[in-house]
């Protein structure tokens, strides 16, 4: 037993929390692909339906995303700590480094881990500008669905992707999500120590499909309304 | 083998590393080398080069080999960006002429990592591979006369998959493919193979500990699992030993029964 500091200080414990944050976030975004499918309704009353159930939780939403705020917050710390110590360990970088191809998973997107989470970690703060704390009830973006008033989130969503350069811009940022998702599930396994020879291969695989449903999952939302509502407004 | 020629001699040019001693700023020297023999490994080019800087009075090339056999671990040079040179689970030692091209320009390095400091030219200072060794890459043997050599029944599999880890002959591959000079390959290789065995068991939480302790101490870098190591080594040691590693660790570090610094046991 060695303390909890020295354990998640070290380079393994590191990316135990990294490994462990990550599974968490991959659940969120799974979770939060299924819940925005309801987008893909002829109508706006799925997702509004939907909306107002998260806020009918209270607290729970308020602790639910205090929870998910930490979990990225650690997950960015860790890959900092992360990214640097490796910088620090090579002072003195090769004339031309060549991967040895084989087994390798070394990829422009795999050794780009960083630079495919900052470009996230910027998409996240303008999506969150743009539908949590976009506009509310109080500014008149109410809709009633079986006779109650609830927060016209749709009307918010549409209002954005009824508009090219956010389309493109949400576009764009999934890519990044999936080279994120193709290097990192697949090595949350592994940082986590739970790889074992025979899963490693179907697991890498696993991370692909999942990479690619959750991209091609968000991408459409804003091509889908862009083309079935672009007219309208 | 990714044989490139089958010409009998080929034209070379050289870019190699120089740097007189560790504090020292180096810089790449180029050479050129007419009707090398294809069927010459790439040490032997390496001694005629260096024959022929003799000759002119300058200072030779300083780079490291033992067994020329690929099984000592001494021979370290990164060609052409890759440690050990394009063929692939093999050592430099065991690399040939006939797999560069006539004309072709080759970048010879030495291992990168600020934990394996220049020590002139192309030869590094690896020590901290053997003090991660020393920090806990051994067993407890009992006095006495030898025992039986069939005294533990291991079951084969497991005796296969620690041999196959004990097939690291330590020379730093790892460290210098992995785009972050981290050392898991390495210190997970030598976990695993004592960690797999019976024997290795009693000292299992006390040896996690203390070589990743130490290998951190040494400022490798992290595993970022890029498998570009398992890639480079030139006994093809499995990353799967740095799946074993993690799961030690943690077990180790988080078991009620084991304190650092007091020997496994004590407390029992």
């Amino acid at each position: 037993m060695i303390p909890l500091k020295q354990l998640f200080t070290s380079t393994l414990g590191r990316k135990y929390l990294m490994g462990a944050s990550g599974f968490a976030l991959v659940l969120f975004i799974v979770i939060h692909l299924l819940g925005n499918l309801t987008l893909y309704a002829s109508s706006g009353d799925p997702i509004n339906t939907y909306a107002a159930k998260l806020d009918g939780l209270g607290v729970g939403k308020l602790i639910l995303e205090i929870g998910l705020a930490l979990t990225i917050i650690l997950h960015i710390i860790t890959a900092v700590q992360v990214t640097l110590s490796s910088k620090g360990a090579r002072s003195v970088g090769y004339d031309s480094p060549k991967s040895k191809g084989g087994p390798t998973k070394n990829t422009v997107t795999s050794r780009n881990m960083i630079i495919t989470g900052f470009v996230l970690f910027v998409f996240m703060g303008i999506h969150l500008w743009q539908f949590r704390f976009g506009p509310e009830i109080e500014d008149g973006y109410t809709s009633m669905v079986s006779g109650v008033m609830v927060h016209d989130l749709y009307r918010v969503v549409v209002e954005t992707f009824v508009q090219i350069k956010w389309v493109i811009f949400y576009v764009g940022s999934m890519f990044f999500l999936g080279f994120h998702f193709r290097h990192g599930f697949w090595s949350a396994f592994q940082s986590l120590g739970i790889m074992n020879p025979r899963w490693s291969k179907p697991i890498y695989f696993l991370g692909l499909v999942i990479a690619i449903l959750l991209t091609v999952g968000f991408l459409f939302m804003p091509i889908y309304i862009y083309t079935t509502q672009g007219g309208v407004h | 083998m990714s044989a490139k020629t089958t010409a009998k001699h080929i034209n070379i040019r050289l870019k190699i590393w120089r740097q007189e001693s560790p504090k020292v700023q180096g810089n790449f020297e180029e050479f050129s080398l007419d009707q090398v023999l294809t069927s010459m490994s790439f040490l032997e080019m390496l001694d005629v080069l260096n024959e022929k800087i003799l000759k002119s009075g300058k200072r030779p090339i300083e780079f490291e080999s033992d067994c020329r056999e690929g099984i000592c671990g001494t021979c370290s040079l990164v060609v052409s960006g890759q440690a050990h040179g394009p063929v692939k689970g093999a050592t430099t030692c065991q690399l040939y002429m006939r797999s560069f091209q006539n004309n072709e320009l080759i970048t010879i390095e030495p291992w990168r990592a600020d934990a394996f400091p220049v020590v002139r030219d192309l030869v590094t200072d690896r020590r901290a591979l053997d003090r991660i060794m020393m920090a806990g890459g051994y067993t407890g043997a009992k006095t006495g006369p030898h025992a039986d050599a069939n005294a533990i029944l291991i079951p084969k599999d497991l005796a296969e998959r620690a041999m196959d880890a004990a097939a690291c002959i330590g020379c730093g591959a790892c460290v210098a493919a992995c785009p972050n000079a981290s050392a898991s390959l390495f210190t997970s290789a030598k976990i695993a193979q004592l960690t797999l065995l019976p024997q290795g068991h009693p000292q299992r939480k006390e040896r996690a500990l203390k070589m990743v302790g130490q290998m951190d101490k040494e400022g490798f870098g992290s595993c970022s699992n890029l498998q570009e190591c398992e890639a480079a080594c030139p006994k093809k040691i499995s990353i799967q030993n740095i799946a074993i590693m993690k799961r030690e660790y943690f077990k180790a570090a988080i078991a009620a029964d084991y304190r650092e610094g007091k020997s496994e046991g004590d407390g029992a």
